[in-house]
């Protein structure tokens, strides 16, 4: 049953500093509302437990996509519509643009941020599996100044994350790469739109001379959090593309992933793809 | 449960009308619209973002409204579906539904026609899969899909060409 709306209080502070201060004032009391796609379903269920929102759509230091020599820096209300039109997202960072268009439908798309995917916290969000390829560094905003540390690590466990009250994720910034890496991102869901993955696979790799010099995997929807598969990643490194180095690869990712069974799917189901989804990477190097 | 808060003062254009009315912050702009505004072509299918049966266009861009909270719309600029048709002129979109039978027992068909529209204002000849792409986000409780794919077909045709056959 819905949440008792008029229980709910949503401001919108038009400045940035008034949002900070308001934060800052009864910390914890206040929760950012970002584009809103996740919690009404959850107000809609009678599942939204906290009362008190604050709303980010009128503050512009919180909006824009940013390109500089060495990094792409994107406002955390920058949505899944804007990302996927940037041309140089495409060009560079085509794991989050392929994200972003898989990310519910065009007006879920054109409602939902960056921002609100990283700190909603849902193991099965999609552009975090990029993010962790990309190497994203969170630019994290509050009274007391803004401090910056990377994605990586930054979702410490189920809906777990190094965010204090007080605190909003501002910016996102990912270091561009002068080497081309080959990309390839991954959904598995119930259809093909609208869905929430069952798993999702981020991956890009550095190919030399027919080994893999560097390489970068991520995963979502097979842990309580997305996970970075670093011991696949460590048989990969440097090896050539044999069928004993991708048994070895789908053997380490056994290891590192911990999916289970749920209302979308099952433990069995979903290890069985991320090793497909691996395998489909790994092949594509390959060619 | 927590304190009652009170209701904001909103103002938006609604299909290029000024509105004001007062709403509870968080009631869904999908409500206020029916129920304020009487403007009960946007209809409600799940109340979550799945369906699309709710869409509206909020500064031109489509959006499920059961997913707005009411004081996001405070200075926006809204259409539904009642706003499609200009001066009693059905819009081709329109027209093309009524033509090919888009339309079943008619709860998806707003949501379904301003899915359409943004999809030929980004794109005036999509080919099949990009229309497939633009109406994903709408379910047809009566499965009607194929005639309302057709209608969006014959929306991109010039008027006077036969009806288009289902592929």
């Amino acid at each position: 049953m819905r949440g008792y709306i008029p229980s709910y209080e949503l401001r919108a502070p038009a400045s940035l500093p008034s949002a900070l201060a308001l934060l800052e004032q009864e910390p914890g009391s206040w929760q950012p509302f970002a584009g809103g796609t996740d919690l009404m379903v959850l107000l809609e269920a009678g599942k939204l437990a906290h009362r008190h929102f604050l709303s980010l759509t009128k503050l512009p230091e919180l909006r824009g996509i940013e390109v500089a020599p060495e990094a792409v820096t994107l406002g955390a209300m920058t949505t899944y519509t804007e990302i996927q039109r940037h041309p140089l997202l495409q060009a560079e960072f085509p794991l989050l643009c392929a994200a972003a268009r898989e990310t519910g439908s065009v007006a879920t798309q054109n409602r939902g941020t960056l921002g609100g995917n990283i700190v909603n916290a849902s193991p099965a969000a999609d552009s975090p599996p990029a993010l962790l390829v990309y190497d994203a560094e969170l630019e994290l905003l509050s009274a007391r100044g803004t401090r910056r540390l990377p994605y990586r690590g930054f979702h410490t466990g189920y809906k777990q994350m190094l965010l204090v009250p007080g605190e909003l994720v501002g910016r996102i910034r990912l270091p561009r790469r002068s080497a081309p890496w080959r990309q390839y991102y991954r959904k598995v869901g119930t259809r093909k739109a609208q869905a929430i993955s069952k798993a999702c696979f981020a991956g890009a790799a550095r190919m030399e001379g027919g080994a893999i010099r560097d390489v970068r995997i991520a995963l979502g929807s097979v842990a309580p959090i997305v996970v970075r598969a670093v011991k696949t990643e460590e048989a990969l490194r440097g090896a050539k593309l044999t069928p004993e180095t991708i048994a070895a690869a789908n053997e380490a990712l056994a290891k590192e992933i911990s999916p289970i069974d749920d209302i979308r799917s099952t433990a069995r189901y979903r290890l069985r793809v991320a090793q497909n989804l691996l395998e489909e990477f790994l092949q594509q190097l390959a060619q | 449960m927590g304190e009652p808060v009170h209701k904001i003062g909103i103002a938006c254009t609604v299909n290029g009308e000024l509105r004001r009315f007062r709403a509870y912050p968080m009631a869904r702009l999908l409500d206020v619209l029916r129920e304020e505004l009487h403007l009960t072509g946007t209809k409600e299918g799940c109340g979550e973002g799945e369906c699309g049966a709710c869409a509206v266009l909020m500064n031109g861009a489509m959006v499920t409204s059961c997913l707005v909270p009411a004081a996001e719309a405070d200075g926006a600029e809204i259409r539904t579906i009642e706003g499609i048709a200009t001066g009693g002129q059905l819009h081709a979109v329109q027209e093309a539904f009524l033509e090919c039978g888009g339309a079943q027992c008619g709860i998806c068909t707003p949501g379904m026609v301003i899915a359409a529209l943004t999809l030929l204002e980004r794109c005036s000849h999509p080919n099949d899969a990009e229309i497939r792409e633009g109406l994903a986000g709408n379910l047809c409780r009566c499965t009607g899909y194929q005639k309302i794919f057709v209608a969006v077909v014959r929306a991109c045709q010039p008027a006077g060409e036969g009806q288009p056959s289902i592929p």
